[in-house]
Parts: structure tokens; sequence; C-alpha cells
């Protein structure tokens, strides 16, 4: 049977620095998270990019991710947030 | 698929305005508890409790982390302690040992506050319910998270005015009992008339004899969500105000919807109600007063307030109904001064007295609420103030509440500081006329003609 998806949305806002996407990617792809769709835009100056991402299949659980993305935005200097899809999906969709 | 803006949107709601799921709140029936010995009795509530909600804490916060929206209160809401303590209390101290109980195992789950040391008279008292009346001062000042709430009036039953009469000599106890700081275990005493069985905001929540074992309800909150959208159509039509207030009110209450469904499949409780109210808090932006301001008065109590405020309430249920199929609960907007800044502004500016906001109540969800009065304010008048309330909901057919604080030692001028959430609040004069003789008639004003619809 075909798992369905276990869709996360991953934000970056934050001071534009050389490397940011390649880090989210890197820890995503460590850990067997895919990501779905991935868009970025500039917001008064600030880097701003959004990503969702399926953790189906994903080595770690929620929490940890959220906390080692937590980590690795603190090491680039921006603040990363990991929150489930559903919020953004109830609140923008009827 | 969701797109960046939405997010972004979103994201900013939390951050910058102050989106929170206001409460979660367990109701649960102690109905089972019934027994005719106190210390069984107090055995079974505290196990009961503890055992519905022992996982309330742990799951809202695993809510708030796993949808990046903070949840401020967990509480609990109970069947009214008056109708499970009447076989087992002979006297209001063997009540306040079930206060005590609720204290406890409230404090065992990690819940903020428990409502349901209440009474439902509004037709005549038990001698239970005149036991638990009696009890409140002593109850109130003895715990630390239970909330007190007694039903004085309904459209259905009328005003009973020797409960009302009661209730204005209870509260100055209570004020008395906590004069030490600042009368403030009156902030966990409600009076209602038309209490719903489903509120999960306090002081007034119980868990109403109608529901199930136990039930989740949910309170959103969002006034600072509203207020910013409505700053971007400053001098539109009314139109494009009220659809603006409607489709914010659509997407605070998805919120409160979500977390509500989550946390029943969680908890394993069935989900009862999201309550729709704009509930405010003093932190800046945070405000329904503001929200008035932004529809165009200089202040809250300006002309236009109460037409301002009955088109804001019925935009947010407009919006709300179609977020959630089942709303219930007090849903509206919550007017109380001390716990928003605009409001105590418009106090302290001498733009709202207490006349205008007893007219406001009459087209916004509660009533009264957190209203701080001089300490020497008579019993009597009081109770005026509490029947005028009752009178409004009786025959608005609609729920109408008193939240009164009189600051013992204390006068207009004065402001009286109530902590964190609470906010403070300068103290209001109150009409010094007396109403003694109407007070002191006995028994009750009849329910309304148009009650009888049978």
């Amino acid at each position: 049977m075909e798992q369905t998806a276990d869709k996360v949305i991953i934000t970056v806002v934050g001071k534009d620095v050389v490397g940011i996407i390649a880090k989210v990617c890197l820890y995503l792809s460590e850990n067997q998270i895919n990501v779905l769709d991935i868009s970025q835009t500039t917001i008064s100056g600030f880097f701003n990019m959004m990503m969702i991402a399926d953790m189906n299949r994903s080595t770690k659980s929620f929490m940890e991710c959220q906390k080692d993305l937590d980590a690795i935005g603190e090491e680039i200097g921006v603040s990363i947030r990991c929150q489930r899809e559903e919020i953004f999906e109830k609140m923008h969709r009827i | 698929m969701i797109n960046i803006w939405e997010v972004n949107e979103t994201n900013k709601m939390v951050e910058q305005e102050n989106l929170d799921v206001r409460t979660i709140t367990i109701g649960i029936s102690l109905l089972e508890c019934i027994d005719s010995d106190l210390t069984k009795l107090n055995e079974k509530i505290y196990r009961r409790i503890t055992t519905v909600a022992k996982d309330l804490a742990q799951t809202a916060e695993k809510i708030e982390n796993e949808y990046g929206i903070p949840i401020v209160n967990k509480r609990i809401s109970v069947t009214p302690a008056a109708i499970i303590g009447g076989a087992a209390c002979r006297t209001p101290e063997d009540f306040v040992t079930i206060a005590q109980t609720l204290d406890r195992a409230a404090e065992a789950v990690g819940a903020n506050l428990i409502g349901g040391y209440s009474a439902l008279v509004s037709k005549g008292m038990t001698q239970a319910d005149e036991l638990l009346i009696r009890s409140i001062p002593l109850a109130l000042t003895g715990t630390q998270r239970v909330c007190s709430s007694v039903n004085l009036a309904s459209t259905k039953t009328g005003i009973n005015m020797d409960a009302v009469r009661l209730m204005g000599e209870i509260l100055l106890e209570v004020a008395e009992r906590s004069k030490d700081r600042d009368s403030v275990d009156c902030m966990k005493l409600v009076v209602f008339c038309n209490a719903p069985d489903d509120n999960p905001f306090m002081a007034g929540a119980f868990h109403g004899v109608t529901e199930a074992d136990a039930v989740i309800n949910v309170g959103v909150s969002g006034p600072g969500v509203v207020k910013t959208a409505l700053g971007a159509v400053r001098g539109e039509s009314f139109e494009v105000l009220c659809e603006t207030i409607k489709k914010t009110a659509f997407k605070v209450t998805r919120v409160g919807q979500l977390v509500a469904q989550e946390a029943s499949r969680l908890l394993n409780i069935p989900f009862g109600i999201v309550d729709l109210s704009l509930a405010p808090t003093p932190a800046i932006g945070d405000s329904v007063a503001d929200i008035l301001c932004e529809i165009g008065l200089e202040y809250a109590g300006a002309p236009g307030t109460t037409a301002a405020l009955a088109l804001l309430n019925d935009q947010v249920k407009k919006g709300g109904v179609m977020a959630s199929s089942y709303v219930g609960g007090l849903s509206g907007a919550f007017i109380p001064v001390s716990e928003d800044q605009g409001m105590i502004d418009a106090v302290q500016a001498g733009a709202i007295t207490l006349e205008k906001l007893e007219a406001m109540t009459c087209v916004c969800s509660v009533g009264l609420d957190m209203i701080a009065i001089p300490g020497d304010t008579k019993a009597t008048t009081i109770s005026g103030i509490i029947a005028d309330e009752m009178a409004l909901g009786m025959v608005n057919q609609k729920t109408t509440a008193a939240r009164l604080i009189p600051v013992i030692g204390k006068g207009v001028g004065d402001t009286v500081e109530f902590g964190g959430l609470f906010g403070y609040a300068p103290i209001m004069p109150v009409n010094r006329f007396s109403c003694d003789a109407f007070i002191n008639r006995k028994g009750r004003i009849p329910a309304p003609i148009h009650s009888f619809k049978n």
C-alpha cells in the first residue's frame, strides 16, 4: 500500500548568506526527507524561503528535525521553522 | 499547494499580531463521583480529573510545537460542584474541601485554571446551591486555580433576585478576604444569565449536565489579527469592512478547529465546540478596543461604539461559523477592561463609563468584565448592577455576565494591578444613588413574555 504524504512546511527567514538552501537541503537528504516544492523571495531586505517537504520516510522524528533545523539556523544566523502543513492548509483553503 | 505568501501571512499573525489559541479546555463530568461520604467524594473527584486530564499539558505542548501556534492556557471545567456535592456537604466548609480537591487535581495535571465551582440557580436555590454560594469566599481565598460561577437568571426562568441579592454580599466578602491583594480573588468569580454549558473561558467555564462524560472545547483569540487586517482597509465602505472581518475571523477560527480536532484525537476525547470569541490581552495590539478605534472611533466609548461593536461581533460570528461546524460557548467579542490596553486607555481618558459598557454588553458576547469599582460600594448597589446585566441577557435571549472587582480600600482615581494576562485597571465610578428597596424585595422576576414559545 502506498504511504500517504506527511507534509511539513520549512521556512527560513533572515539575512541572505551563501549556502542557506544547500545546508537545509543537505540535512533533509541525509534524513530521507523529500522536498516537494521550494520558493524564495526577499521581503524588506530579508531572505525568505519556504519549502514543502514530505517526512513520510524520514529517519528522524518531527521533534528531532525541528531541533536540528533550529540548530542549523542558529549556525547560519537565520531563523528556521518547521511546522506541519495542516495549519496553513486549514487557514487558507476552504 | 500552499504558497510562500500564505505561509508568511500565517506566521506573521502568530509572531507579530498575537494570534494564539487562548485555551484548550477539557470538560469533565463528575456525576459518576457523587457519594454521600465527603472523603470518598473528594477521592473520586481527584482520581477522575487526574485520570481524564493526565495528558492535557503534554498534548497541548505537542500541538504547539508541531503547528507553531501558541496555546496559552490548559484548563479544565467540571460539572457544577453544587450538584456533585449536594449529597455529601452539610456546611459551606464541606464544600470548601471540594474546591481544595479541584485545586490539587488541576495542579497535578498542569492545568492553569479549573472551572465549575458553580451553582445553577436561575429559578431557585437548593440547600446545596446556597451552601456552595456561601462557601465561595472561603473556597476562592483558599485555592489558586479554582474558578467559580453562578447562573442567576435565564430567558426561560426569569431572574432569581434572592440569589442576585446574596451574590452582592458574597462578592464583597470575597473582596474583603483578599483585600491585602487588591481584592484579586474577585477575578475568579462571575455571575451569568443564560450561562452556556460548553464555555471554555474562565472564570465562567463549567461542564454542563447536558454534556457527555468528557469533551474538548477550544477558545481561539486574535484581536490583533483583526486590527491589522482592518488597518489595510481604512476609509473603505462598510461592505469592505465587514468582508475583511469575516475573512479574518474565518482564518482565526480554522486554527482553533484544527487544534480542537488534533487535541481530541490525541487525548481520545470527543471534540465539543470552538468558541469564536475575540479575547484580548494587555499585550500591545491585542485589544478589542483598538479594533473599535480602527473601525473609526477616537476611543472605545465614543458615540458609535455600540454600533461598531455590534458590527464586529456579528461579522466575527459570520466568518467563524463557516470555519467550524460546531461553534459554541460565548463566541463573540470580549470587552474586559483590565485585560485590554485600549479599554484601559479609554477609561483613563474618560471616554468610557460603566453605563456605556453596560450598553455595549447588549451587543457583544459576554458582559461587564474585569471592572474594578470602589471598595466602599454597597452590596445592594452591586446586586443592582448585576440585576441590570441579568435583565439585558434575559430579555435579549443572550448570555450576559458580570465580573466586578470591588477593591477594598481603594476608590476612583486609584489603579489596581492584577498581574500577567489579567493586566491592570483604573477604578471606575459607580452610580451613587440607592436601589436598596428594589434589591431587598424577596422572590424572583418572572420570565419575559417572549420566552413562552411552546
